[in-house]
């Protein structure tokens, strides 16, 4: 029995919403996801904790996933809207896969899929609780884009959702240069993720960095960063800073 | 054609397995004027030649620009044709929204010959009396499809439709071996000779033909009359050159005169091979 009531003034543009509701908040949310374009593509890292609320609850959530032949997403947000972006994504490759005529959907053109998803979803008051990070190569051209939930997308050359953008940004625009090795690619994003552990409540320290290249996508097995808490500022953080904690 | 009693409805199959509405839509295609097209490695030229009902009226658009890297000439019931294309600019600027990317030419083709197939299966509807020559890029280089309205659709080299097509598809067929190193130039200049053939010995001029050219780093355009005018003008110097029975008067017309006022002048452009 539906004790509800959900009357509509006369003058309301909103749709029949008798059964259905619009998203309100998060459930179960990842946190930042942080990429660069290196020499031979995009690498792109992101923990693998799913938080319900404060609670760090799930521990092994993969947060990165490689898209058709040239393309990988990584996600940050609600992890059921995620599961649902890669349902949608699924259907549009296989679509694109049946044409079988030697065209394909490259990184670009699957960005932009998402940023109109997306933002038709923010234009219904019901959006897909994500922040995106699409990276890929295409014949030999390597594009890295991001899309929030509210349809906001650009491209650059490193890109971080989240707190990432606070934290991993600052630190990418100071050391990332064109042409980075992979080595030192995979040196940058730890130096960013391991700020991120450090400072970022729902991150864990399990972590998985993927890459792609023109030849395809790998996503490393999860491991952890070494992490040091002795650091003098940790220990006594109100010697520079009186009030702080 | 013969009239026989399996041909009023599109849904009707004669004995013999044929749907004789769908061949005489294709009979429509034949009685149009002459539209051509061809294609080298990186460009694909279309031309089409302009009949006009009267000296007083304008010609008929028979080359229409879809996107930068896609355009059709049609040839058969014109108004079949803009209906069509004005759908194939509707599917292009679509994708191009969502994707931000171009049209693979090759998937607008499938799409219209899926469109037209469906004219064939339905009690209601008639099919599409209008072939199309689809000229356009995609990742694989350049294309140039032929859509029938059967609902079928083929990738040429070079083709010719419409009336008199024949004798430009002869004069394509012993050359279409070069055309994919071809350079732009020389396919346009294939392009206008082919025009020539169909139309059995009138002058050629500008202001009874047509060409468009698209090519990687070329988005598709109409050529303006004024050059097309001045590469004919080159074949004329070369035909002058080679035969006494050239006409100099038709070397001298002014390039910009679109006056048909003096088609059916005296002594004919020689037929030069």
């Amino acid at each position: 029995m539906n004790f509800t009531v959900s009357k509509q003034p006369e003058n309301c543009l909103l749709g029949p919403e008798s059964d259905s509701q619009r998203t309100l908040y998060p459930y179960v949310t990842g946190t930042s996801v942080v990429a660069l374009k290196y020499k031979d593509g995009i690498l792109m890292a992101a923990d693998m904790g799913g938080s319900y609320g404060s609670t760090l609850r799930y521990k092994n959530v993969e947060r990165m996933k490689p898209i058709g032949k040239h393309s990988l997403l990584g996600a940050s947000g609600e992890i059921s809207d995620f599961q649902e972006i890669l349902r949608y994504l699924d259907d549009l490759i296989l679509y694109d896969n049946m044409w079988d005529d030697g065209n394909s959907l490259g990184p670009k053109e699957v960005h932009n899929y998402l940023t109109r998803v997306m933002y038709n979803r923010r234009n219904k008051f019901n959006p897909l609780w994500n922040s995106l990070v699409l990276g890929g190569v295409k014949k030999g051209e390597k594009y890295l884009g991001t899309v929030s939930m509210i349809g906001v997308n650009f491209e650059d050359n490193h890109v971080a959702t989240g707190f990432g953008n606070h934290l991993a940004r600052p630190i990418l625009r100071q050391d990332w240069h064109e042409n980075l090795s992979f080595e030192d690619g995979v040196k940058l994003l730890e130096k960013c993720m391991r700020v991120l552990l450090y400072r970022d409540r729902s991150a864990i320290n399990k972590l998985q960095i993927a890459k792609i290249t023109e030849e395809g996508v790998t996503i490393s097995q999860p491991y952890s960063l070494k992490t040091y808490w002795e650091f003098s500022a940790f220990a006594n953080p109100a010697q520079g800073a009186v009030g702080t904690w | 054609m013969f009239r026989n009693q399996y041909d009023t409805d599109v849904t009707t199959w004669s004995p013999a397995g044929r749907l004789f509405q769908v061949e005489y839509a294709m009979e429509a295609v034949k009685q149009g004027s002459a539209a051509i097209g061809l294609r080298s490695k990186t460009h694909v030229v279309l031309g089409c030649v302009n009949k006009a009902n009267s000296e007083l009226s304008s010609h008929q658009k028979k080359i229409f620009k879809v996107d930068d890297h896609i355009g059709v000439a049609i040839a058969g019931l014109t108004a079949d044709g803009r209906v069509l294309s004005r759908y194939m600019r509707n599917e292009c600027i679509n994708y191009n929204f969502t994707y931000e990317s171009p049209l693979p030419v090759g998937r607008l083709v499938v799409q219209l010959a899926d469109k037209a197939q469906v004219c064939t299966q339905r009690s209601w509807k008639r099919p599409y009396g209008v072939g199309l020559l689809v000229a356009g890029l995609d990742e694989s280089g350049a294309h140039l499809y032929y859509n029938c309205p059967s609902g079928n659709y083929f990738e040429y080299q070079a083709f010719a439709i419409g009336s008199r097509s024949q004798a430009a598809k002869t004069y394509l067929e012993r050359r279409f071996e070069n055309f994919t190193d071809s350079s732009r130039d020389d396919l346009v200049k294939d392009a206008i000779t082919a025009i020539r053939e169909t139309l059995q010995g009138e002058t050629l001029k500008s202001s009874i033909c047509t060409i468009a050219v698209v090519g990687i780093g070329e988005p598709f355009h109409i050529l303006d009359q004024g050059t097309v005018q001045q590469i004919i003008d080159t074949f004329e110097i070369a035909a002058e050159q080679e035969g006494p029975a050239a006409e100099p008067d038709a070397a001298e017309q002014s390039a910009a005169a679109a006056d048909q006022g003096g088609s059916t002048d005296e002594g004919v452009a020689p037929m030069d091979i």
